[in-house]
């Protein structure tokens, strides 16, 4: 046997395997093709095997071709396996289809669809801008006696807004002839509770629920009011009216708001304004800070010195100003709410058509 | 408070236009309400002639006008017009009332056209005094006298031009409650000069023959001041024209001239009066407080019991409530003869009281219980004796006067620097002084500002900030310039409550629940449900049987919101509410609730497969979210069957903190949502907000993390207990067996019910938890593992009385 033996048929072995290696249809047909040639008994390694019984110069010149050609048909074998595993993941994939127009499932009870009420949004809105101005947050109760929401606010006994046309009060037992609890009518005995506690200075605002025998088109026995005061040595009707300004360009959004103060009366504060506001009704679109009409929006003044008294602080040497709007009004001015009455009727297509998300905390940051 | 411009100007002398002084009413305080201008509807339409009529030649009815137009008015240029008519009036000659094309017609509320009316052009229209609005008459077309000025506006002719004014009054100023007190108001502002007529003194013929006295309970306080005078021999009739068109633009219907007498001096002077008729009367009068059982017929023609009220009373008894109203057996009517007229001072507080007490709405109420000017009373008597004499005749008597007027002097200094101080405002101190003046304040200038004596009609001013106000007001405050408040140093810390509440609203909101705002009163069937209800809950004067008692809870107030909306359609609801619940009538008995509900099913209808009703344990998590915005950790809660009675008895806990129960959850007990008309599933919970404990103060750094890299090994563990061992016991057990050991224990499955009774015997079920064993210093043998195992079912079966699974 010469050296040209050992080389005999390597040709025809090599195009023979590569054949069969690249018309494998699957793994096992490639698997196959595998032993056949290079399994324990397949003909390549047998030809390796006779490796041994060659001459030195035989297998210096077969071990290298046998070595390449085992070399070459692992390379297809690689080759045609990592083909056939892309046409199948090819044929998975444009088999495994899904329609994605239909809803997601919803992930757990009612999960996105819960809202946040637009009072409490405001209110949390009016905290804020309130809030970068030094103001902190005041409450008190409800129910109120009749010296926190009338006397200590320097409401005399003969007041119309004392009549049950206007105040709720509360029912006394037979025989009990102390003065009949209220329903605060306003937020202001909470400035009383505010300045008993804190003294002067300070400055705060009052959120929360107040009640009137009201109820019709455009008023709900119960609504919400933020009161705010500043009091302190010097502080004038003119910071009053920035105070104003700034919350109501920061609040509405627009920058060029315009207030006009206008003589009035409340028996808290002396002297005393209504505050409007600049709008146009345009098309019947409210917009704030152009145009040539006045949206009344707010009662205001300098504390009355007998209300300063009734909170314990010395009106020689105090002064501030207080004022008050309704939370409801200036969410409806600003989200565009037409009736009152369905902020308190719990319509779950309107809380979610002008609730808000719960994640959407108003902040200072955002403004 | 309604006048016309013509009114006002009998007091003010003025050159201002109409909105110039309803700019300066509102701007001083006097806010206006509307202004009704006849001239902006009516400006346009011109008095003009008929030429000739003829006959329509295509109507029988209707008529061809030449008409003589003067489009630029009198003595300007004639312009002839043709109009097709179909009042039978129409006729040659005729002085009428012509609308041109373009204007708007108020009675038609139809804009004018040019058009042809069969087959005939017509330009214009002859209008009757309906189609201007001015009264019902349809007849014909307006017919004017023969000398009515041609191309004159109609309503200057006929004095219909007198723009109507409301302002809004508060109720610190009574005496703008009167057309010289608006004048004043505007002189002071320098919109004009204060013209209001003096009244001089009507010599009396005789003595007044109706004494009067004032009772000792009513002499110092309710009624110091009582002025009478008779006026005999009177005509009583309609009132001229003048008085009547005067009270009919204000919305007064004229009665009598002698009862529109006493109501022109009520708006113009803001001085009731009242007149009785002197033949009616018995005897002198006695003002005194109404007695037991006394009752008295008023002018409203309604019965008023009288104890407590003041009253003016003859020998016969009460014959009129003071300052409110008049009584009808003592009113002037056509026949009277004689009349005797009073002007008198109540005092508010005790008018008001009277009024309230009665439901009694009058001009004069509204003005008594606001503060008249004692001062008022002889002026009003002495105007009131000269226009009755000049409209019925008679004789009048001298005035007889009870008591006198309160002592209204007072004197309050005003420091220079006080307006600035206050309004941040720069007012001279000459037009400080001035300011006050011109508003009937005596002033003294010292050398610290000056001194003010308030006028008898302003009992609102009682200290300096008054005097400021009026200061300010007067030189408006329309020209304040803001001015910035610094911020300072302190930064406002929300509270601990409010933060609270606020973390909840948001976390409830993020579960899907809607936050509703729901009203603090229920109805008392609803209160009594929830254990409220009771009589010292109640409002005195509720709105509605509906929302008589303050609510022990929100959730009567959800409950309804989720009736409503299931009526709607609403398969899915979910609704939260934070706000009051009241356990007290007095301040401070209410408590801080985060209330909630589910009904029906616990996601919208989808096409993943059956859709879950919701159960108690969605109340549960909803609670256990609520807890945990508010820092308490829910695992360290215990649970309990405490709960309330509006809850389902076997369905519902209570979570507990100590002795505390700071939540409650389950099914809703069914009486209580039948009664509440809610159907379906219903669960609910009430966080109870104020109940959890305040943060103590932290550092903001956490204790370092504690996570072993070792492998956690879980083992699941199946046991047979009683069907009402609860899986809480069985948690317990496990967890207590080696708490370094074992980091957590959860039940991952229950077997329960019939089946599970056939397999296990009656009152038995199965129930799986799960284990997991955290080593922390090494791996844990197979050896370990099974020894720990052993004591977890021990201690279980120990605990529950159950078995382990076999």
């Amino acid at each position: 046997m010469d050296g040209t033996d050992a080389l005999d048929g390597l040709e025809g072995l090599r195009a023979g395997f590569l054949g069969r290696i690249a018309e494998a249809g699957d793994e096992a047909q490639l698997e196959a093709a595998r032993l056949a040639a290079l399994g324990k008994k397949g003909e390549v390694a047998l030809r390796m095997r006779e490796l041994g019984k060659m001459t030195p110069e035989q297998r210096a010149e077969a071990g290298p071709a046998l070595n390449a050609l085992k070399d070459e048909l692992l390379a297809a074998l690689t080759a045609r396996k990592a083909s056939l595993a892309d046409a199948a993941l090819a044929e998975r994939l444009r088999t495994e289809w899904l329609d994605v127009t239909l809803s997601p499932r919803t992930l757990g009870p009612g999960v996105g669809q819960g809202s946040v009420h637009p009072v409490s949004q405001v209110t949390d809105e009016v905290i804020a801008i309130f809030g970068d101005m030094g103001f902190g947050v005041q409450e008190g109760p409800q129910i109120e006696d009749d010296w926190h929401n009338f006397d200590a606010l320097n409401i005399p006994p003969e007041h119309p807004s004392r009549t049950e046309m206007d105040t709720f009060y509360m029912a006394r037992l037979d025989g009990d002839d102390r003065r009949p609890n209220v329903l605060r009518t306003h937020t202001s005995p909470v400035q009383i509770r505010g300045m008993l506690e804190h003294g002067a200075p300070c400055r705060f605002i009052c959120p929360g629920r107040v009640y009137r025998c009201d109820y019709d088109q455009t008023h709900t026995p119960m609504f919400h009011q933020v009161e705010g005061l500043a009091i302190d040595r010097d502080i004038t009707m003119a910071n009053l009216k920035w105070v104003l300004e700034e919350f109501c360009r920061r609040f509405f959004e627009v920058e060029g708001v315009e207030l006009r103060f206008r003589a009035s009366h409340f028996p808290f504060t002396e002297p005393s304004a209504e505050v409007d506001i600049r709008c146009s009704w345009a098309g019947g679109v409210l917009r704030i800070g152009e145009g040539d009409d006045w949206l009344e929006i707010l009662g205001s003044g300098m504390i009355h010195p007998h209300v300063l008294r009734s909170g314990g602080i010395d009106p020689e040497v105090w002064q501030g100003f207080a004022f008050g709007m309704g939370i409801d009004r200036i969410a409806m001015l600003k989200y565009g709410m037409p009736d009152l009455r369905a902020f308190f009727e719990g319509d779950l297509r309107w809380l979610r058509h002008y609730g808000f998300s719960a994640l959407d905390m108003p902040g200072a940051a955002d403004r | 408070m309604k006048f016309t411009l013509g009114w006002l100007k009998e007091h003010l002398e003025t050159d201002a236009a109409l909105g110039e002084i309803t700019d300066a009413l509102t701007d001083l305080g006097l806010e206006l309400e509307g202004v009704e201008d006849p001239a902006a509807t009516l400006g346009a339409f011109t008095i003009a002639r008929v030429i000739e009529a003829l006959p329509h030649p295509n109507a029988d009815k209707l008529r061809l006008c030449r008409v003589e137009t003067w489009p630029d008015g009198p003595g300007g240029r004639m312009e002839e017009v043709q109009v097709v008519c179909g009042a039978p009036n129409a006729r040659t000659g005729l002085i009428g009332v012509f609308a041109r094309p373009g204007l708007h017609i108020p009675g038609t509320g139809v804009d004018l056209k040019p058009g042809v009316i069969r087959g005939e052009a017509s330009n214009g229209m002859l209008c009757s005094e309906r189609e201007l609005m001015l009264s019902d008459d349809h007849d014909g077309v307006i017919d004017l006298p023969a000398d009515a000025p041609l191309g004159a506006r109609y309503i200057d002719y006929v004095g219909a031009n007198d723009p109507v004014i409301e302002i809004a009054v508060t109720p610190n100023r009574p005496d703008a409650l009167g057309v010289s007190g608006v004048a004043r108001d505007l002189a002071a502002r320098g919109v004009g000069r204060l013209v209001t007529p003096a009244t001089p003194p009507v010599p009396g013929g005789y003595p007044c023959p109706v004494a009067v006295t004032l009772a000792e309970d009513v002499a110092g306080g309710a009624c110091p001041l009582f002025l009478a005078r008779m006026v005999r021999g009177v005509r009583n009739g309609p009132s001229p024209a003048w008085l009547q068109k005067k009270l009919r633009a204000i919305g007064l219907r004229p009665i009598s001239a002698l009862v529109d007498v006493t109501n022109l001096l009520t708006f113009d002077r803001a001085r009731p009066l009242h007149v009785f008729d002197a033949s009616k009367l018995k005897g002198g009068l006695t003002v005194r407080l109404g007695r037991a059982g006394e009752t008295l017929e008023a002018l409203d023609g309604k019965s008023y019991a009288l104890e407590g009220a003041t009253v003016i009373a003859d020998e016969s008894g009460p014959v009129s409530i003071g300052g409110v109203m008049g009584g009808e057996g003592t009113g002037c009517d056509e026949a009277t003869t004689d009349v005797l007229i009073e002007a008198a001072w109540f005092d508010p507080v005790l008018t008001a009281a009277t009024g309230r007490r009665l439901k009694i709405s009058s001009d004069a109420r509204y003005r008594f219980e606001r503060g008249v000017d004692p001062e008022s009373a002889r002026e009003g008597i002495e105007r009131a004796t000269a226009l009755i004499l000049e409209m019925c005749g008679g004789e009048a008597s001298e005035i007889f006067a009870a008591g006198s007027p309160p002592d209204q002097s007072r004197r309050y200094a005003l420091r220079a620097d006080r307006v600035r101080r206050l309004v941040g405002m720069d007012v001279a101190p000459e037009r400080q002084a001035d300011a006050l003046r011109a508003l009937g304040f005596e002033v003294e200038q010292t050398g610290e500002g000056l001194v003010a004596a308030p006028p008898s009609w302003r009992p609102d001013v009682r200290g300096e900030a008054d005097l400021v106000e009026e200061i300010a007001r007067v030189a408006s405050l329309s020209a304040l310039q803001a001015t910035p408040l610094p911020r300072g140093d302190a930064a406002p810390r929300l509270s601990h409550p409010l933060r609270r509440v606020r973390a909840v609203r948001r976390r409830l909101a993020a579960a899907g629940l809607s936050e509703c705002v729901g009203y603090a009163f229920v109805a008392q069937a609803e209160a009594a449900l929830f254990g409220g209800g009771g009589p010292e809950m109640a409002l005195d004067n509720p709105i509605s049987s509906a929302m008589s008692h303050m609510r022990p809870s929100p959730l009567p107030g959800l409950l309804a919101a989720a009736a409503r909306n299931q009526a709607r359609g609403a398969d899915a609801a979910a609704l939260f509410e934070t706000g009051p619940a009241f356990s007290g009538p007095e301040p401070g008995e209410q408590e801080t609730v985060a209330a909630g509900l589910r009904a029906g099913f616990a996601a919208p209808r989808g096409w993943t497969g059956e859709r879950r009703k919701v159960d108690l344990w969605d109340a549960r998590a909803d609670a256990e979210a609520a807890l945990s915005a508010c820092g308490v950790a829910p695992d360290r809660l215990q649970i309990t069957r405490e709960a309330p009675g509006w809850l389902h008895p076997g369905r519902s806990g209570a979570l507990k903190q100590g002795r505390e129960i700071l939540a409650v959850f389950g099914e809703l007990h069914p009486r209580v949502a039948e009664a509440m008309e809610v159907s379906g599933a219903v669960v609910a919970f009430e966080a109870y907000l104020d109940r959890t404990p305040a943060p103590r103060a932290r550092l903001a750094t956490r204790p370092a993390l504690d996570a072993s890299d070792l492998q956690a090994v879980d083992r699941d563990f199946a046991f047979v207990v009683a069907a009402d061992v609860e899986a809480a016991s069985l948690l317990r057990a496990a967890r207590g067996t080696d708490r370094k050991l074992i980091s957590d224990a959860q039940v991952f499955d229950v077997f329960t019910g019939a089946a599970a009774e056939a397999q296990f015997g009656a009152g038995r079920k199965s129930v799986a938890i799960t284990v997991r064993l955290q080593p922390r210093e090494r791996t844990m043998t197979d050896a370990e593992i099974e020894a720990i195992s052993a004591r977890i079912i021990a201690a279980v079966e120990q605990t529950t009385g159950g078995v382990m699974r076999g």
